[in-house]
């Protein structure tokens, strides 16, 4: 069974200091919902709100339509899986796994019987009996999952739990909690500051900045119409110039960025407040939006001289620098020869891949 | 085979040294006890004894109090590791600055003299019985209640400290993990934090145990007219040694030599390179057992009371005794000889015990339980006029020793 989670109006203060500040979404059940954003940003705060570790100091938050209040985390249909997992050490296994069961009351042997189920769930068959210290980074990883779902929760709650493993185990672990979750069908909340597994495994994302949610929406959306400067910044390269907008018809946009010929691009309309002629606005070029082009007349074009290159195998990464702004340049490795140092070359870029936003707090990097 | 320079030998010499500080007085202790000397001594030697186990067995008073001391240390632990155990998890959940001035309070009882903590005891309860009217059976006035309690005060504060080592290294995740996954906050203390905790348990038990069992600067205050092992001892030392302590000695650091070879053994089983080691050896695995260690052991110090029971030395106690008399016997007629005979009127019979009891069943000779314990002991302060020093040479008439005599004094002033 699944419930729906709802949060309305969630505040979260610490004395001066806010942690959440307004927080309002529903999340469905069965969805995969990945909270996004850099440390501190009052993600792991929102997360304990719904496990009950934390109570709002405004606002409701609900599950399956039911008031929390005054719920503690042990009578709440969610389990947690914490940053740092938090498996008994001085538990095996099985005992872990069936931890919940335990203070339950239910007998030894039905324990035992669904330890077992869920270690081959988590593909560790017939390992019940390992101490915990006796497992990999990517095996205790499972353990934790099979100990979160041993109750049979409505949520489960993830609180970065990949962050402590290395590059490919958290790929592979990546693919398989989002198998795991498909197979159980439960809600999953998700939180991480990796855009990566936010966008991969996530149905939606909701990306935080300073307690605040700054949009709400699958990965697709939120990589190519994001809403705002902060998240155009922190999801993914962006190249930011700033610029003037010289005309607006709700369709396209004319803006000057400095760098000769305006720039023609397309207006999000659900991108918040519509940017009007005068307005000053800052413009978002993905590095694999830009292309070298050779046409004179071509438009959204601008010339740059070569800096350096970063070569990582199956892309080159090019950094450009026009008229004093330093522009980042993906390209695809299709064997072509290195830009010479110092070459002038050409840039272009399509009207719908540059996003005009009103300017805002950038990521820092 | 080259030659080591002189710096190289320097850690040497400092650890022979250090040992030696460390476990001389120790093993001179352990050799006193089977000395039949009346005083705790190596030398001269005169027969090897177990003697003194027997006398130590039928010390009432000793005895008595080792099972007070025992009691107490009960009663210490049951009380003490619950509230250092307590005040070692508040510490660890409250903020920092309440935690220093929590952590001075809960530590200052270490920092107190435990004669101050001992007195204030003893008066509190007294105040508190005397405010109930209670009379003086009850438990304000009985001395292991006093014990417990005053000595509670500081233990409690040694076993938080050891809590405090350990708890710092918990994750308190763990407990939030239990909770989440249903427990109990009960629960999770029992199934989490206290699992986590069981070996400073442990080790803050023996802590508090041997700190009560030795203590005795409060325990001399709080113990009323009761008694401990430790003032037992005391008042033994302060009434005259004999070689029973160093056999109560002998016992304490067999225990503790048994105990931790026990301990040393199971660590060493268990540990990984001592697994391989014993996988494909079968008979070592079950010799190295810690629990055929423990039998062992057990053999041997079951033989060592059957030997101490059984063994004789009173033939060669007879003789040392002859031996005494028989010098004695010399150095009274040597006196006689070289002292004019009207002078002093000569003893026929030595009368100088080391022990004043035992005076005649053993010969004199202890220098510090032979003449001083005789010039203590009140008997010897009455007769004194009729009582002669052994040394002629440094009594030369009666009337020197008995120039600090009462009857003496009385006599010069009616003079």
């Amino acid at each position: 069974m699944t419930k729906e989670i709802s949060l309305e109006h969630v505040w979260v203060e610490f004395g001066e200091f806010t942690a959440v500040q307004k927080a309002n979404l529903n999340i469905a059940g069965g969805e995969f919902f990945s909270f996004l954003g850099p440390s501190g940003c009052g993600k792991t705060t929102l997360l304990r709100c719904i496990s009950g570790f934390q109570e709002p100091t405004r606002g409701v938050v609900k599950i399956g339509g039911k008031d929390m209040k005054g719920v503690g985390p042990n009578k709440r249909p969610t389990a947690l899986i914490f940053q740092n997992l938090a498996l008994f050490p001085l538990r095996t296994v099985a005992d872990n796994i069936s931890f919940p069961l335990e203070v339950r009351g239910v007998d030894k042997k039905t324990r035992r019987k669904r330890a077992d189920e869920l270690l081959e769930l988590i593909a560790l068959p017939g390992q019940g009996d390992k101490k915990v210290s006796e497992l990999s980074g990517g095996q205790k990883q499972r353990v934790a999952i099979a100990r979160a779902l041993a109750v049979e929760p409505d949520i489960l709650l993830l609180d970065e739990p990949l962050s402590a493993l290395d590059l490919k185990l958290r790929q592979h672990m990546r693919t398989e909690l989002r198998s795991i979750q498909k197979q159980v069908g439960l809600t999953f909340i998700y939180i991480t500051h990796d855009q990566g597994e936010a966008l991969t495994m996530s149905d939606r994302i909701a990306v935080m900045n300073k307690g605040k949610i700054e949009q709400i929406g699958d990965g697709k959306s939120i990589y190519d119409h994001p809403t705002t400067s902060f998240v155009a910044s922190f999801v993914g390269e962006n190249n930011v110039l700033d610029a003037t907008v010289l005309t607006n018809d709700g369709k396209m946009m004319e803006i000057d960025a400095g760098l000769g010929t305006p720039f023609k691009v397309e207006s999000h309309p659900a991108g918040g407040p519509a940017l009007i002629p005068g307005d000053a606005c800052q413009l978002f070029i993905r590095p694999e939006a830009l292309k070298i082009t050779k046409d004179e007349n071509s438009i959204n074009q601008f010339d740059s001289q070569f800096v350096s290159e970063e070569f990582e195998g199956n892309m080159r990464h090019i950094v450009l620098d026009a008229q004093g702004k330093k522009i980042k340049l993906s390209l695809i490795n299709d064997g072509a020869n290195a830009i010479g140092p110092n070459a002038p070359v050409k840039l272009g870029f399509a009207p719908e891949l540059g996003i005009a936003l009103k300017p805002g707090e950038l990521a820092s990097a | 085979m080259k030659i080591k320079s002189p710096t190289s030998m320097v850690p040497g010499i400092y650890l022979t040294l250090f040992f030696a500080y460390l476990f001389g007085p120790l093993i001179i202790m352990v050799i006193t006890a089977f000395n039949s000397s009346n005083f705790p001594r190596v030398s001269p030697w005169e027969c090897f004894t177990t003697d003194w186990f027997g006398k130590l067995v039928a010390d009432d008073k000793l005895i008595e109090g080792l099972g007070n001391s025992l009691l107490i240390g009960f009663g210490v632990v049951v009380v003490a590791i619950p509230i250092g155990l307590a005040a070692a998890i508040m510490l660890s959940q409250v903020g920092p600055k309440l935690r220093a001035s929590l952590y001075t309070i809960f530590i200052a009882p270490i920092l107190v003299p435990g004669v101050v903590i001992g007195l204030s005891t003893l008066i509190f309860w007294d105040r508190v019985g005397t405010f109930f009217d209670a009379p003086y059976e009850s438990f304000f006035y009985d001395g292991t209640f006093l014990t417990i309690f005053g000595q509670v005060t500081f233990i409690a504060a040694y076993s938080m400290l050891v809590f405090l080592s350990r708890i710092q290294r918990f994750d308190n995740t763990l407990t939030e993990a239990a909770l989440d996954m249903g427990a109990t906050p009960t629960q999770a203390f029992v199934k989490v934090l206290l699992p986590f905790m069981a070996p400073a348990i442990g080790s803050a038990t023996v802590l508090a145990f041997l700190a009560s069992l030795e203590n005795y600067n409060t325990t001399v205050f709080t113990i009323v007219s009761s008694s401990t092992f430790t003032t037992v001892l005391s008042s033994k030392v302060r009434y005259g040694l004999d070689p029973s302590i160093s056999a109560v000695a002998v016992i304490i650091i067999s225990i503790t030599l048994i105990g931790a070879i026990i301990y040393e053994c199971r660590n060493r089983y268990h540990s990984k390179g001592w697994g391989m080691i014993i996988a494909e050896r079968p008979v070592l695995k079950y010799a190295t057992h810690p629990g055929s260690v423990a039998a062992i052991l057990g053999l041997l110090a079951i033989g060592a009371v059957l030997f101490i029971q059984n063994y004789d030395s009173s033939a060669c106690t007879a003789q040392i005794l002859e031996d005494k008399r028989a010098l004695q016997q010399k150095l009274m007629e040597q006196q006689q000889l070289e002292t004019p005979k009207q002078s002093s009127p000569a003893p026929t019979t030595p009368t100088l015990g080391p022990l004043g009891n035992d005076a005649t069943s053993t010969a004199p000779s202890s220098p510090f339980g032979g003449n001083a314990g005789s010039i203590f002991s009140p008997e010897n302060l009455s007769g004194s006029s009729n009582a002669t020093p052994a040394a002629p040479s440094t009594a030369p008439s009666s009337g020197g020793g008995g120039i600090f005599a009462p009857e003496n004094l009385t006599g010069n002033g009616s003079d």
